[in-house]
């Protein structure tokens, strides 16, 4: 299963420049774990001590994981994972 | 002339250090940068006298404000009136009110116009010539005509089904307007998504630490209109949660700086029940708040229901022994009419949120009666009229005679609000 996941341009020094990779797994959780596991410079920047960080949101085809089950969150072939900064509007 | 006041870029979470540049966030864990002063320089800069000696406008804080050279946008914002709300304060029972009224705010009547001052001047700092921001209507007013009297380009997106007069009052200033279905969350990170992919200047985004300043010089015009001191109680209407926290370090600035005489501050938050995220969080007791997926209230302009800056309002709240409480749409339109009548002040639905919630709070004991507050008045009624039309009486239809007037005088009916 491939998910495509969206990365923000500050982090992409961690992707080898890319701003989509494209990984496998079965939940929201697992993708970001094979993302990690290929470009382990991710790690610090997306979890602390194994939780998600407070300003990192995590968007499914456009809806907010939050919304949905979490890392939990089943994804099939083809979905978009878009990894966005939560420090913005208001 | 401010150059030498600003140092650069902080993670408000990590402390790392950043140069100035068009980004909102700390690479190492997301966490939001704000601007770092020398505020030792600053204190030997500035006195009260040297404020005092400078027009009444947001300018005359400049050595407190993040640009390099002189401002270029918004050079008349700020310098709204505190209004001593002795009426409204024996309506609600309390010994003094004061209103900081942002509702006649120049040039589009609402608070915003401070921070995009500031946002759009460090704009063309940095050499954007195109703007934007994703907003819930008063900044969508504010960048538009901002950006239209500085010859900038604007994208301004807001949710498809605001306020007519929100979205008349953007597009009239030659914007280009989008509508987006969906809530205010999902057009915000939509613009998160277009401020990095084009290189635009995002007000809210990619500038938000240098507009998010902005929002500091309500906080200093109220304690300089004081008189060089601090209120004992603030109630702040709170949509994204940054400018309750904004105030806050304003007055702890000025403090800081010599300029007033530090004392603790009560910092309350408003929000309407609708989208209550961050009052949630307080009253439930918990360390931050949980997002809201569809709001649903007629105070629009508060209607952000996953703030950015909610985890840090709740914190505030917290430390400052302020709280936070939510009201229903009767309720603020109720206000609304109160703060009319008793005021003379039209202020948005926002501003009936800030009212009714200090009614609650003085119920509740959490403001004493005996005690002096602070109520912010972030926008202007003629925007919100939709809320509030059903609600009030019709005028009186009569034929030129002093005959039919005669009867009206008679049986004066209250001016007020019907439901």
């Amino acid at each position: 299963m491939a998910i495509k996941v969206q990365i923000p341009a500050p982090l992409r020094q961690h992707t080898e420049g890319k701003a989509t990779v494209e990984l496998t797994g079965a939940t929201v959780g697992a993708v970001l774990q094979n993302a990690i596991t290929q470009f382990p410079g991710l790690a610090g920047r997306l979890f602390d001590n194994g939780q998600l960080r407070r300003f990192v949101n995590l968007y499914l085809n456009e809806e907010d994981i939050r919304y949905l089950q979490n890392l939990d969150t089943p994804v099939k072939d083809g979905d978009d994972l878009a990894i966005i900064p939560a420090v913005a509007g208001g | 002339m401010t150059a030498s006041f600003v140092r650069g870029m902080k993670c408000r979470l990590c402390g790392t250090c950043y140069p100035i540049s068009a980004t909102n966030f700390c690479t190492e864990d997301f966490g939001p940068l704000e601007i770092d002063y020398d505020y030792e320089a600053i204190g030997e800069a500035l006195s009260r006298e040297k404020i005092e000696s400078r027009p009444m406008n947001m300018w005359r804080y400049q050595e407190l404000l993040p640009l390099d050279g002189e401002p270029t946008v918004g050079l008349q914002v700020g310098g709204t009136p505190l209004v001593r709300a002795d009426r409204l304060a024996a309506e609600l029972g309390v010994a003094r009110i004061w209103l900081k009224n942002d509702a006649v705010n120049y040039p589009t009547l609402s608070f915003k116009d401070r921070v995009v001052a500031v946002a759009l001047s460090k704009a063309r700092e940095l050499g954007f010539d195109t703007v934007g921001c994703a907003s819930t209507g008063n900044l969508a007013n504010s960048v538009a005509a901002n950006a239209a009297a500085a010859g900038l380009t604007a994208y301004i997106l807001i949710p498809a089904d605001l306020e007519r007069a929100k979205i008349l009052g953007t597009s009239v200033y030659g914007a280009h307007v989008v509508g987006v279905h969906g809530t205010y969350d999902e057009v915000n990170r939509l613009c998160t998504q277009i401020a990095f992919q084009y290189n635009w200047g995002f007000v809210n985004i990619n500038l938000r630490p240098f507009y998010a300043e902005g929002s500091k010089t309500f906080g200093y015009e109220i304690a300089e209109e004081l008189g060089w001191r601090l209120p004992q109680h603030v109630v702040s209407p709170m949509a994204g949660g940054s400018l309750i926290g904004k105030i806050a370090q304003a007055f702890e600035e000025l403090g800081r700086l010599g300029l007033v005489e530090p004392q603790p501050v009560r910092f309350h938050g408003a929000q309407a029940t609708g989208c209550n995220p961050i009052s949630h969080a307080v009253k439930a007791g918990l360390s931050e708040h949980r997002p809201i997926r569809k709001p649903h209230t007629i105070a629009r302009s508060l209607a952000i229901g996953d703030p950015a800056d909610g985890y840090f309002a709740v914190k505030l709240i917290r430390e400052s022994g302020g709280w936070a409480e939510d009201v229903s749409d009767a309720e603020i339109t109720q206000a609304m009419a109160l703060l009319a009548r008793t005021e003379g002040v039209f202020a948005e639905t926002a501003g009936g949120v800030t009212v009714a919630v200090t009614r609650k709070l003085l119920e509740q004991g959490r403001i004493g009666r005996d005690e002096e507050v602070v109520i912010c008045i972030t926008g202007n009624g003629l925007k919100t009229q939709d809320a509030v039309v059903d609600h009030l009486d019709k005028p009186t239809i009569i034929q030129p005679t002093l005959e039919d007037f005669a009867p009206l005088v008679r049986s004066r009916p209250e001016p007020a609000l019907v439901g």
